[in-house]
């Protein structure tokens, strides 16, 4: 498999505090990655210099061989989409026309969208089934809704790879799985994604691959199976926790006991 | 079930229905507006003033009356609904930008630079004209050259880090207009004489503009107009924050430049001819939005007619609510009008986002 994201000792962060330590990664075509790892670990970070937002202290990020920064801005995003993270903080403006926003990239200076991006635009909210709210305001729509009119406006960019950043915080469950269902049925046509993940179960439930960043710094990467394990979870969250199938998809889920997180800390540092 | 496709027409017919009556509000206004004054003329005699003029062209000496109505009623009511309707645009581009419900024409201190112009201007007593448009004096010129440094000065202040960041440029525009702001209460200090003029040119008026303050403003307000409509779909990718922006194929801090420039013009202009008129481009767009949302294209068009129908009004009131032909300065009026309607505005959208 060919690499198409090939990220080499990249230093990234705010100012020139770097939050992101000499990283080495490269995804390739087709895998669905979940960046798992505490808060403050450099996830969002890591994803801002996937799109090419936040520009590295050090290192490189590129793609299919040809360095990010050196790309235009359109052709990138025609390469990469975002997906932010629910904020609870929604424009007043049609759902339709934030979807178009993904046909941006593709518009000519003084042209405006065609018909053709709103055919596009609107197939792809038939996709996220965002379609019957399509003309009313983003500000009308629920947590879930706004969230998949988002994913469709990065369907709309038509891009390889699609990068979420903790796409689905604030979502209750059965929104959650919605939306990862339709990121795995675009996984299986070929698209590459990659998320950052809070929910480390759900991680181990969708993804080919997962990588734990911690302090900056890549800790663990691998296939789910081989290292979604007890040993490293209790390492990486300073937590005990053991790990389980999955009674219907065996994939191994993680079990937490309440209170252990306090007396793990405790014991240790009493020894 | 009614389509979508319903929905969407129905919408789009809506705004064109309102931007329609707004554009035909504005008409019907300024020939009504033009007939009102202290001197007595007839609707009647006000309307063929009016279609001689735009239409057929003027036949033997003109009257008083025509006189009155076309260089001295007319000019001005034009005026009125450019520099309102600019201000209204220029106010929905800065709170587009930089992301801020209070954000108005005057944020980024262009204002400060325009004001600051006229008073070393009117300081200096400089009674040269300028060629070309000769009737003008130097006032005005000297405030848009102020408005345009100001500017120049926000903008090199406001990207020192390499971009134009919209915290920066809040920044630096506060820095600058509070520089000038020191600068002209010095120019007050060291001459008490022209105190009064400075301080009734700041506080905005239309009085005795002609139709050469029309043509010193138009090509500034043509301009920064086309590069506002030009730009006027990143400015809904731009509301979405920067980072947003970027992901989707942005150059934001271009576009953000752009855009600052244009309205700048827009400003500069307005200010350099009738001081700074307060609240038309903080309260139109807010006003705008609540009733059809927050797309900017239809904002900005409906934001326009609104402004210039709002000032033509503010300008009657100015000139007719005192006897014996004085007149109030017209951003007092804007003022007085627009404080208590910005409250009303706000106790509707507390409600509105607290449902």
């Amino acid at each position: 498999m060919s690499a198409r994201i090939a990220i080499e000792n990249l230093s990234a962060g705010y100012g020139k505090t770097p939050v992101l330590h000499e990283v080495s990664l490269s995804i390739n075509k087709g895998e669905m990655v979940g960046l798992l790892g505490p808060n403050g670990s450099g996830k969002t970070t890591l994803l801002m210099s996937l799109s090419g937002v936040r520009k590295p202290l050090r290192g490189s990020v590129s793609l299919d061989g040809i360095n990010l920064l050196q790309i235009p801005p359109k052709k990138r995003a025609a390469q990469l989409a975002s997906v932010p993270q629910y904020t609870g903080e929604t424009p007043d403006i049609e759902a339709l026309s934030l979807v178009l926003m993904g046909r941006y990239p593709y518009i000519s200076a003084l042209g405006g969208y065609s018909d053709q991006d709103k055919k596009i635009a609107l197939s792809c909210m038939q996709e996220t089934a965002t379609h019957d709210f399509a003309y009313r305001s983003a500000r009308d729509l629920s947590g879930g809704e706004f969230q998949r009119v988002l994913i469709a406006r990065a369907l709309a960019q038509q891009a390889k790879t699609v990068l979420l950043d903790e796409a689905t915080s604030g979502l209750d469950i059965a929104r959650t799985i919605e939306i990862f269902d339709l990121l795995k049925q675009r996984h299986n046509n070929g698209t590459t994604v990659v998320a950052a993940i809070h929910d480390i179960n759900l991680a181990a439930l969708y993804c080919t691959r997962l990588i734990f960043l911690k302090h900056g710094r890549v800790i663990l990467d691998g296939t789910v199976n081989d290292v979604f394990t007890d040993a490293n979870l209790t390492t990486i969250y300073d937590t005990p926790i053991h790990t389980f199938k999955h009674p219907v998809t065996h994939a191994p889920q993680a079990f937490f006991t309440p209170g252990s997180a306090a007396a793990f800390t405790n014991h240790s540092t009493g020894e | 079930m009614t389509g979508t496709a319903d929905i969407a027409q129905r919408r789009f017919r809506r705004s064109v229905l309102f931007a329609g009556i707004t554009a035909v509000a504005c008409m019907v206004s300024a020939v009504l507006a033009s007939a009102y004054g202290p001197l007595d003329i007839s609707l009647q005699q006000t309307l063929e003033t009016l279609i001689h003029h735009i239409f057929t062209g003027v036949q033997g000496v003109e009257t008083t009356n025509s006189i009155v109505v076309w260089e001295i009623r007319f000019s001005r009511i034009i005026l009125s609904l450019l520099i309102g309707s600019g201000l209204a645009v220029a106010g929905t581009v800065f709170q587009g930008i930089l992301r801020n419900p209070l954000a108005d024409p005057f944020t980024i201190g262009v204002s400060s630079g325009a004001a600051f112009g006229a008073s070393v201007a009117i300081f200096f007593g400089l009674s040269g004209t300028v060629p070309y448009l000769a009737g003008l004096g130097i006032v005005p010129f000297a405030a848009l050259t102020g408005a345009l440094l100001a500017l120049g000065a926000v903008i090199t202040l406001g990207s020192m880090g390499g971009q134009l960041k919209r915290d920066a440029l809040v920044l630096a525009g506060v820095v600058v207009a509070t520089f000038l702001a020191a600068l002209i209460s010095l120019v007050k200090s060291l001459d008490e004489d022209s105190v009064a003029s400075i301080v009734f040119w700041i506080m905005g008026s239309l009085q005795g503009r002609t139709w050469q303050h029309v043509q010193l403003i138009l090509p500034w307000y043509g301009l920064g107009m086309a590069i506002i409509w030009r730009f006027s779909r990143e400015l809904d990718i731009l509301s979405l924050g920067e980072t947003q922006a970027q992901q989707l194929g942005m150059n934001a801090s271009r576009v953000r430049l752009w855009l600052l420039v244009g309205a700048s013009m827009i400003t500069g202009a307005s200010v350099a001819v009738s001081g700074v008129i307060g609240f038309v481009g903080l309260v139109v767009p807010h006003l705008v939005r609540l009733i059809q949302g927050g797309e900017h294209r239809p904002l900005l068009v409906s934001s326009a007619f609104i402004g210039g129908l709002l000032l033509l009004w503010s300008d009657v009131l100015a000139r007719t609510i005192l006897p014996e032909g004085a007149e109030l300065p017209v951003g007092v009026v804007t003022a007085l009008l627009g404080g208590p309607f910005f409250c009303l505005l706000l106790h509707r959208t507390m409600k509105r986002s607290s449902r």
